[in-house]
C-alpha cells in the first residue's frame, strides 16, 4: 500500500472515532455536529459508526477467504492460500470484534449481552466455522494438502452462509431490524433510518474500515510469505 | 448410464463391507441404546417441555450420525484400499455412492431412534406424524448430504476422530435448528401445510450441499 493511503486511512479513521464518540446525540439538532435520535435507540445509536463497518469487514474478510480458496483450486499455487488463510485470520479477529461491540450495544438496547436473536446466532456460527477451518488446518501437516482441505472446507462452509443471512431471521423471531416480528423491517438489509450528516460518518467510517481491512491484509500476506520463505530456508540447511 | 451403475456397485461394496464385520451398525445401535438410556435416567420422574424434547431427539440423532458416517472414508483409509478405488472408478461414483449409502444408514438409524424415543418417553407425543416422518427422512437426507463431504476431508486429516463434530456442527446447525422447528410443529398437531416452509429449507440444504459436494469431490478425493 501506498504510504499517503496509510497516513489518509489513519487520518480518516481518527475523524470518524472523534466524531462517532464526541458529536452529541440530541432530540432535536442545532448544527452540524449533532445527530438526532433514531426512535429506538437514543443515544446508544453511536454504535451504528464502529459495530456496523466492522460485521461488513467481517464479511468483506470472509469473502476474500473463500475466492481465494476457489482460485486455489483452480490454479494450485500456495501464495493463493496464503491469502486465503491471512484474509480468514482477521476475518476472525473482527468477527470477535463485531460479537463483543454487538453483545455490549444488546446489553443496553435489549437487556442482556447474549439473546440468540438469528443475527447473534449467525455470527457465533461464523466464530465456529472459521475455529474449525483453523483447527482443520492444524490437523494436517502437508502443505498442499492442507491447502486444499481447508479450501473445500471454506466453500462448503460458504454456501450455508446464506440460510443464515436470510433464511433463519424470517423463521426464527429477533430483535435485529429486518428480522420476524419486526414490521418496520423488510428484509435482511436494513432500511437506514440516519439523519443525513449521520448517514455521511456511518459511509465514512464503512469506506475506512474497509480500506483499513486491506491494510491489514496486505501487511499479513507479506508476513505468511516472509514466514514460509524463512522456514523453507531452515528446512534445507 | 455408466456412472449410475458404477455408484450402485460402490454402494453395493459398502453394504457388503459392511456387513461382513457389522461394526458400524452394531457400535452405533449401542451408541443410541445408551444415550437413550441416559436420556431416560436423567428425566427420572420430571416431565420436561416438549421443546426440550424435540431438542434432545436430534441431539440423539446429530451425535449418532457423527460416530457412524465418518467410517466411509476413514476406512477407506485405514485399510488402505482408497488408491484401488481411485483407480478403478471415477470420483464422482464414489461420492455418489457413498452418499446413498450413507443416506441408507442414517435413515436406519434416525427411524429406529425415533420409533424408541416415541415409545419409552411418554412425554414426547406426536400429533401429526406426517410432519414428524417426513422431517426425519429430510432430515436424515440433509444430515447424509453434509458428513460424505466432510468424512471425505477428515479421512486426509491426522487427527479423525473429534475433527469431525467440530467441521460439522457449524454447518448442520441450520439444518439442525429447522428439524427441531419442525418437530415442535408435529408435537403441537399443527396440519401438514404449516410446516410447507421447514421442509422447503431442509430440501433446498441438501440440493444445496449436495450440488457443491459433488463440484469439489474431486480435489478432495484425488488430492
Amino acid at each position: 500500500m501506498k504510504t499517503w493511503l496509510k497516513i489518509a486511512v489513519s487520518v480518516w479513521l481518527t475523524g470518524i472515532i472523534i466524531a462517532g464518540i464526541a458529536f452529541s446525540m440530541v432530540k432535536v439538532p442545532q448544527t452540524w455536529y449533532e445527530f438526532p435520535f433514531i426512535p429506538g435507540l437514543e443515544e446508544k445509536a453511536r454504535n451504528i459508526i464502529f459495530h456496523v463497518p466492522i460485521s461488513w469487514a467481517t464479511v468483506v474478510a470472509f469473502a476474500m477467504s473463500m475466492i481465494y480458496g476457489i482460485i486455489y483450486l483452480r490454479k494450485k499455487d500456495i501464495d493463493y492460500d496464503l491469502r486465503s488463510v491471512s484474509s480468514a485470520s482477521l476475518g476472525l479477529l473482527l468477527c470477535i470484534l463485531a460479537t463483543v461491540t454487538g453483545a455490549i450495544w444488546a446489553k443496553f438496547n435489549w437487556g442482556s449481552f447474549w439473546n440468540w436473536d438469528p443475527r447473534q446466532t449467525s455470527i457465533f456460527i461464523l466464530l465456529l466455522i472459521y475455529g474449525a477451518y483453523f483447527v482443520l488446518r492444524s490437523a494436517i501437516d502437508e502443505e498442499e494438502r492442507r491447502a486444499t482441505l481447508s479450501s473445500v472446507y471454506s466453500i462448503i462452509a460458504g454456501v450455508t452462509v446464506p440460510f443464515f443471512i436470510f433464511v433463519m431471521p424470517r423463521i426464527m423471531s429477533g430483535l435485529h431490524p429486518g428480522s420476524l416480528g419486526d414490521e418496520q423491517g423488510k428484509g435482511p438489509v436494513l432500511e437506514f433510518k440516519m439523519a443525513p450528516n449521520m448517514l455521511m460518518v456511518f459511509f465514512a467510517s464503512l469506506i475506512g474500515f474497509t480500506v483499513l481491512y486491506f491494510w491489514m491484509y496486505s501487511l499479513k500476506v507479506r508476513q505468511m510469505r516472509i514466514e514460509r520463505h524463512v522456514q523453507q530456508i531452515t528446512e534445507t540447511h | 448410464m455408466m456412472i449410475i451403475s458404477t455408484s450402485y456397485h460402490i454402494f453395493v461394496k459398502e453394504f457388503v463391507s459392511e456387513f461382513r464385520t457389522r461394526y458400524a451398525l452394531n457400535a452405533l445401535l449401542m451408541f443410541v441404546v445408551t444415550t437413550l438410556s441416559i436420556i431416560l435416567f436423567s428425566i427420572g420422574q420430571e416431565s420436561p417441555s416438549i421443546d426440550v424434547l424435540s431438542g434432545t431427539l436430534w441431539i440423539v440423532i446429530f451425535f449418532s450420525a457423527m460416530s457412524g458416517l465418518s467410517r466411509t472414508f476413514v476406512a477407506e483409509e485405514e485399510r488402505g484400499t482408497s488408491l484401488t478405488l481411485r483407480l478403478l472408478v471415477n470420483a464422482s461414483s464414489v461420492y455418489i455412492g457413498k452418499l446413498v449409502y450413507n443416506f441408507a444408514l442414517i435413515l436406519v438409524l434416525s427411524v429406529i431412534i425415533a420409533v424408541s424415543y416415541v415409545l419409552f418417553i411418554t412425554e414426547f407425543t406426536v400429533k401429526t406424524f406426517e410432519i414428524f416422518w417426513l422431517t426425519i427422512l429430510l432430515g436424515s437426507a440433509g444430515l447424509a448430504s453434509a458428513s460424505t463431504i466432510l468424512a471425505a476431508i477428515i479421512a486426509k486429516a491426522n487427527t479423525k476422530g473429534t475433527l469431525f463434530p467440530v467441521l460439522a456442527f457449524p454447518i448442520l446447525l441450520p439444518l439442525l435448528l429447522t428439524c427441531i422447528n419442525a418437530t415442535k410443529l408435529a408435537t403441537e398437531g399443527a396440519f401438514l401445510v404449516e410446516a410447507v416452509k421447514e421442509f422447503q429449507i431442509l430440501i433446498s440444504f441438501t440440493v444445496v450441499m449436495i450440488a457443491t459436494s459433488f463440484l469439489v469431490f474431486d480435489f478432495v478425493w484425488k488430492d
